[in-house]
């Protein structure tokens, strides 16, 4: 008897431990298939897009109905759109996560704000240029501009920089409001002259991010900010601009000779993939220094 | 008296910024609704969203979405089919079997694939798998229903893992030692004990995720195919809503049918968007994890 039991005990914990094992590895699987795709990615962007990269590439303008040449104006183009992008949202953003976490108290108004924010991050970005579309450039009749893109790219981080700021924010101890309360600070002077400046240094990461998410983006720019094609840089902020992500889009599905332009995708997508994940980089271990300091 | 006031209007001063979210949607509603709404005095609501031809430009023209629509959802459903398990399991992988080293690479290689931009994922899925699906298959075109749900799926996993890992984490410590202590192995803990606890959480990300594979534009724009068929097989192509908006908004007259046919397509995204998230909504607030109370 004693053996049978000790023999079924050691049998399922055979079982168990292998079961275990199992599982782990599978877990494990889907992480490094995470990695991968990432890599794989990475891989052959850099391989096919490496040759085109080069001096010429980074500041001239296309030419040869855009089978030749550079791509200064999407490069321009994508950092103007994008700083416009982070100049309307980062101002708001703050504001908006000061009310959240400095003066809200938790209720009707404040779910509801939440809820707004978390539909605005989850709208797609063609819904997000439509809207620019009807309103920005028709409506306001910015026309297809600069300011008519960055307005929407600016709606559409808004929810990133807001997360981001939350998040510095609640990170900041209450003891360093108490204290400041406590010497007799209004609660604006607690906020603008102690919170504020503890928080700042992580809002810049948002900044960071926001930055990189509106250099990516495409189907918002498209009928708000994006030509196919622009020789002359943009003079004033209500000319259209070229930009990285649709000048991608433009060469590989409509441009004169796609096959033939291959290496000038690969060497956009590369121009662009350095600048989106570069940004990220920076923020993430920006990010992590800050974490360690406190 | 007068700092008093000074607060107060402060106070308000952020109330009306933040205020700012609410409007910007509704302001984004209500022009998706104006532009989107005069397509209804030609064609009936009923036509519109269940009828199968979609010709705009034909004449006379058929706004018939049926087959966008039906694009759209089963793309985010083959996608999700992918994703979820992808995603959760690399979730319970950060959260509770990786070594703090390992997860300092592995957290960050998650964000990095959130932030590829979808041009240069559309592009990837054009120019590289495509050609590779088309050859190992022997497919008339690369291009297809099966391809974006591919792509769309590694859009959605880091939105998955990401708010699923969240979760996993703040399942509270005690729990996962009493069921330890109990004599259940690790595995047994997470599946008995850490899921349950935070399935809530995990339900949100893969909701939150499937959201951003309906709305996804530049990915089944490039990737799909383009074809407004109701699909037969997983490899043939499709043109899901974000991508008929995108290819189309550009040929399509100001304020003439097509233009508001367009916004009305707008529309149903918008209102997927909101069903998404009010889902999720309701599950965190309803489920909310509150430690150990909620097992």
């Amino acid at each position: 008897m004693q053996r049978d039991s000790e023999l079924v005990f050691n049998k399922s914990t055979l079982g168990r431990n292998l079961k275990e094992h199992v599982f782990f590895s599978m877990f494990r699987a889907a992480a490094v298939i995470n990695g991968l795709a990432l890599l794989i990615i990475l891989f052959f962007l850099i391989k096919n897009g490496w040759s085109a990269i080069s001096w010429e590439f980074l500041t001239k303008p296309p030419v040869d109905s855009m089978t030749k040449g550079g791509i200064l104006p999407c490069i321009v183009g994508t950092v103007y759109l994008s700083i416009g992008a982070v100049a309307i949202a980062m101002p708001l953003g703050i504001g908006c996560a000061i009310y959240l976490n400095e003066y809200a108290r938790q209720g009707l108004i404040v779910r509801l704000i939440r809820f707004a924010i978390n539909n605005l991050a989850g709208v797609p970005s063609v819904v997000f240029g439509l809207f620019g579309l009807a309103f920005f450039v028709t409506w306001m009749n910015l026309g297809v501009s600069i300011v008519s893109g960055a307005l929407t790219l600016g709606f559409l981080t808004l929810p990133v920089v807001i997360g981001t700021s939350e998040e510095a924010l609640r990170s900041v101890p209450d003891t360093y409001r108490e204290a400041s309360l406590g010497l007799g600070a209004t609660k604006w002077q607690t906020i603008s002259r102690v919170v504020l400046p503890a928080a700042f240094p992580s809002m810049i990461t948002g900044g960071i991010l926001s930055l990189s998410r509106a250099a990516g983006e495409t189907a918002a720019i498209m009928f708000t900010a994006a030509v196919f094609f622009n020789r002359q840089l943009p003079d004033s902020i209500m000319d259209p601009v070229m930009a990285l992500p649709y000048h991608i889009y433009v060469l590989a599905t409509a441009g004169t000779r796609i096959e033939e332009t291959r290496h000038l995708q690969y060497g956009t997508a590369l121009v662009l993939i350095a600048l989106v994940l570069g940004m990220n980089l920076i923020a993430i271990v920006y990010r992590a220094r800050l974490r360690r300091r406190v | 008296m007068k700092r008093q006031k000074k607060e107060g209007l402060i106070r308000s001063f952020f109330f009306i910024i933040a205020f700012m979210s609410i409007a910007v949607l509704l302001l984004i509603l209500f022009f998706l609704v104006k532009a989107g709404v005069p397509i209804f005095e030609k064609v009936s609501v009923g036509e519109f969203v269940f009828g199968t031809y979609w010709y705009p430009t034909a004449s006379p023209p058929d706004f018939g979405i049926l087959p966008l629509i039906l694009a759209s959802v089963f793309v985010t459903l083959c996608s999700a089919v992918l994703a979820v398990p992808l995603g959760v399991m690399t979730a319970i992988y950060l959260a509770e079997i990786a070594s703090p080293r390992l997860k300092e690479i592995a957290k960050p290689a998650v964000e990095l694939l959130a932030s590829l931009p979808s041009v240069v994922i559309g592009f990837f899925g054009m120019v590289v798998v495509a050609p590779f699906l088309q050859e190992t298959f022997d497919l008339a075109t690369g291009l297809n229903l099966f391809n974006a749900s591919l792509m769309l799926a590694f859009m959605s996993v880091p939105t998955i893992c990401t708010i699923s890992e969240d979760a996993i984490s703040s399942v509270p410590r005690e729990l996962k030692e009493a069921s330890l202590a109990l004599g259940a192995n690790r595995i047994e803990s997470i599946f008995r004990v850490i899921v349950p606890a935070s399935i809530s959480g995990i339900s949100t990300g893969v909701i939150l995720g499937m959201a951003r594979a309906i709305g996804e534009t530049m990915v089944v724009l490039m990737v799909a195919g383009g074809a407004a068929m109701i699909p037969g097989s997983l490899f043939d192509p499709v043109r899901p809503m974000p991508a008929s908006i995108a290819a189309e908004m550009a040929e399509a007259p100001f304020q003439s049918a097509h233009y508001h046919a367009l916004f009305a397509i707008g529309m149903i995204l918008f209102v997927f968007n909101l069903l998404f998230n009010s889902i999720a909504d309701y599950i965190s607030h309803k489920h909310r994890q509150v430690g150990a109370a909620t097992l």
